[in-house]
């Protein structure tokens, strides 16, 4: 690494060039937003910054309070959930034989690679009534009054009338359902990395001590996959929180979170002040995520002595 | 059962033989790809309502073929993403070769404000772009390709620092006594620059070549708010083919998008891979 000074020349002609894109074209364009979040709307499309926190006030209105509590919700049960799956994922793909390790963790991120908007839409045919869960379901039902009318019961109708698919489309647990789908990856990911690099006789140690697997698991190996929990906990809530796809699609009309509220404001309600601001607390609140992050891992690697 | 038995016994550290993990592995699997398959398989069915398999066809892909306006969506996503590309690679590769050769003021910030693109979320860039290009009066209505410009500088926003941070990485392994040994045989700054220095970048560019393609191609969010009803892009499209009925063309159309995408990225994984072994083993 040399001083800037040595070769001014190559230096500007290198730099220059992006960071004005990033400026133009990326700064400037979150600075608009940030002053429309301190403006006031006044008219179909006048906006004027007069500097009001009204904008960020509303969001404590309890109808918005509500989404953001509801979105805080769904992307919680959301990364609850692809820990839960992740971790042991994770934990199997570490143990595998050297040779599979790459393919098992490609089988994982493949569907990654397809459209965020198809693997969305993919999930509608699965979950429909008349979907796959559902027939699965049904046959299910069948086989079951098979079983009970050969064991002489079939008269009862111990399992209803007839066979009931059903809601899973267009409500929460669609969309907490289709958030796990889509971001599962980004838990294994990190968690995988975590465990890989995992001191094995460590483990060894606490079987050879009498715990049990068990045991060994939550004391040992739980403890020292923290800063892969922590990472993948982090980079799975953010994009869960700011989705939009999955509430859009597979949700209720209960189901708005808070990008469903920004785009709204951005589109059908022209208020672009109040979406503004509601695209900065979503901002702030990454950011804090993220400091987060960093805070955690620098406190684990002062632990470990590093 | 003697089928499931093991005919060693599991050592205690042998976890990728229990059977606990093995199942929640392969149901996991069947959640991951059931939708998909799924999806795709029926692009192949006979049938319209398609709920259940009525026999081959590939009738649905013939309809999409002869849907103008998806074909010009395609269009339009293809130009999209090549000068996206084209640009995001050139960006990239200046801010890589900045940040791993300069010390300078600001450094920090800089570095910060180029990791932004990645980390805020999609919403958000997507209506700032929104704002920005109704705020300074983007004109509109202009003839093609030249309305895909908006589209086509928002993915440049957010790709380029995906492919500067890919060249930076390749960036690490190159031996800076190569480029002092060019310069102390005669080159200049330039032609050290295009003969030693580029042609070690080149499969970082390669690689993040294809990931700003892939980037591009499947972009929903920002282009949702960047695109105007004359600038429509594929997953645009297929968006409002989705909300207004599921159709196996739907189908059809993702299919070949999934297709496209995944062969891309294997392409990329591959290369990298190869040029790996490739190093390893001529001892580099």
């Amino acid at each position: 690494m040399e001083s800037w000074r040595r070769n001014p020349l190559f230096f500007w002609i290198v730099g220059l060039p992006p960071t004005l894109w990033l400026v133009l074209f990326f700064l400037v364009p979150l600075g608009l937003i940030w002053l429309f979040s301190f403006s006031d709307k006044r008219g179909i499309i006048d906006i004027e910054l007069t500097w009001t926190l009204a904008n960020y006030a509303r969001s404590l209105e309890w109808l918005y309070l509500e989404i953001f509590l509801k979105s805080f919700w769904m992307a919680g049960a959301t990364t609850v959930i692809a820990l839960l799956v992740g971790f042991p994922i994770a934990f199997a793909i570490s143990f595998a034989p050297p040779k599979a390790k790459p393919w098992l963790l490609l089988l994982i991120i493949l569907p990654f690679w397809t459209n965020l908007l198809i693997r969305t839409y993919a999930l509608i045919a699965v979950l429909r009534s008349r979907g796959f869960v559902n027939f699965g379901l049904e046959w299910l039902w069948d086989q079951g009054n098979w079983v009970l009318s050969l064991a002489g019961l079939g008269g009862y109708q111990l399992l209803g009338e007839r066979f009931e698919p059903l809601e899973l489309l267009y409500n929460n647990f669609a969309v907490v359902f289709g958030l796990v789908y889509v971001f599962l990856p980004f838990m294994v990911l990190p968690l995988y990395a975590a465990l890989d690099r995992l001191d094995r006789s460590y483990i060894e140690a606490s079987l050879d001590l009498g715990a049990g697997q068990l045991r060994s698991f939550f004391s040992v190996v739980v403890p020292m996959a923290k800063a892969g929990v922590v990472s993948g906990v982090i980079i799975t809530f953010i994009p869960a929180l700011g989705s939009f796809l999955q509430s859009d699609l597979l949700g209720g009309p209960d189901s708005q979170i808070i990008a469903n509220v920004i785009e709204r404001q951005f589109k059908s309600a022209n208020d672009w002040p109040y979406g503004a601001a509601l695209s900065f607390i979503l901002m702030y609140l990454t950011f804090f995520a993220l400091a987060l992050r960093a805070v955690l891992s620098r406190g684990n690697r002062d632990a470990e002595g590093l | 059962m003697a089928f499931f038995r093991p005919r060693v016994p599991i050592g205690a550290l042998e976890y990728s033989r229990r059977w606990s993990l093995r199942l929640i592995f392969l149901v996991t699997l069947v959640f991951l790809y059931a939708p998909i398959v799924t999806l795709i398989a029926f692009s192949f069915n006979d049938s319209r309502r398609n709920i259940v398999w009525k026999g081959f066809t590939l009738k649905y892909y013939e309809r999409a073929l002869q849907n103008d306006e998806l074909l010009l969506a395609f269009a339009n996503s293809l130009t999209i993403a090549f000068f996206s590309t084209l640009i995001s690679v050139i960006l990239g590769a200046m801010v890589a070769l900045l940040l791993w050769r300069f010390r300078f003021p600001l450094k920090a910030p800089l570095e910060g404000a180029m990791a932004l693109p990645i980390v805020i979320p999609e919403i958000c860039m997507g209506v700032a772009m929104l704002a920005f290009f109704a705020r300074v009066g983007w004109p509109a209505g202009l003839p093609w390709p030249l309305n895909l410009s908006s589209i086509t500088i928002a993915h440049i926003s957010f790709s380029f620092p995906f492919v500067a941070m890919i060249v930076r990485a390749r960036l690490v392994s190159f031996n800076r006594e190569l480029e002092e040994a060019a310069k102390d045989l005669g080159a200049s700054e330039w032609e050290a620059l295009r003969d030693v220095i580029i042609p070690h970048m080149r499969p970082g560019l390669i690689a993040g070549a294809l990931l700003a393609f892939t980037l591009s191609l499947d972009d929903f969010v920002i282009t949702f708010f960047t695109s105007g009803p004359e600038t429509v892009t594929f997953p645009i499209k297929v968006y409002s083919m989705v909300r207004f009925s599921v159709t196996p063309e739907v189908n059809a159309a993702s299919t070949v998008l999934i297709v496209i995408t995944v062969c891309l990225t294997a392409l990329a994984m591959w290369y990298q891979n190869r040029l790996a072994a490739k190093e390893k083993g001529t001892g580099k």
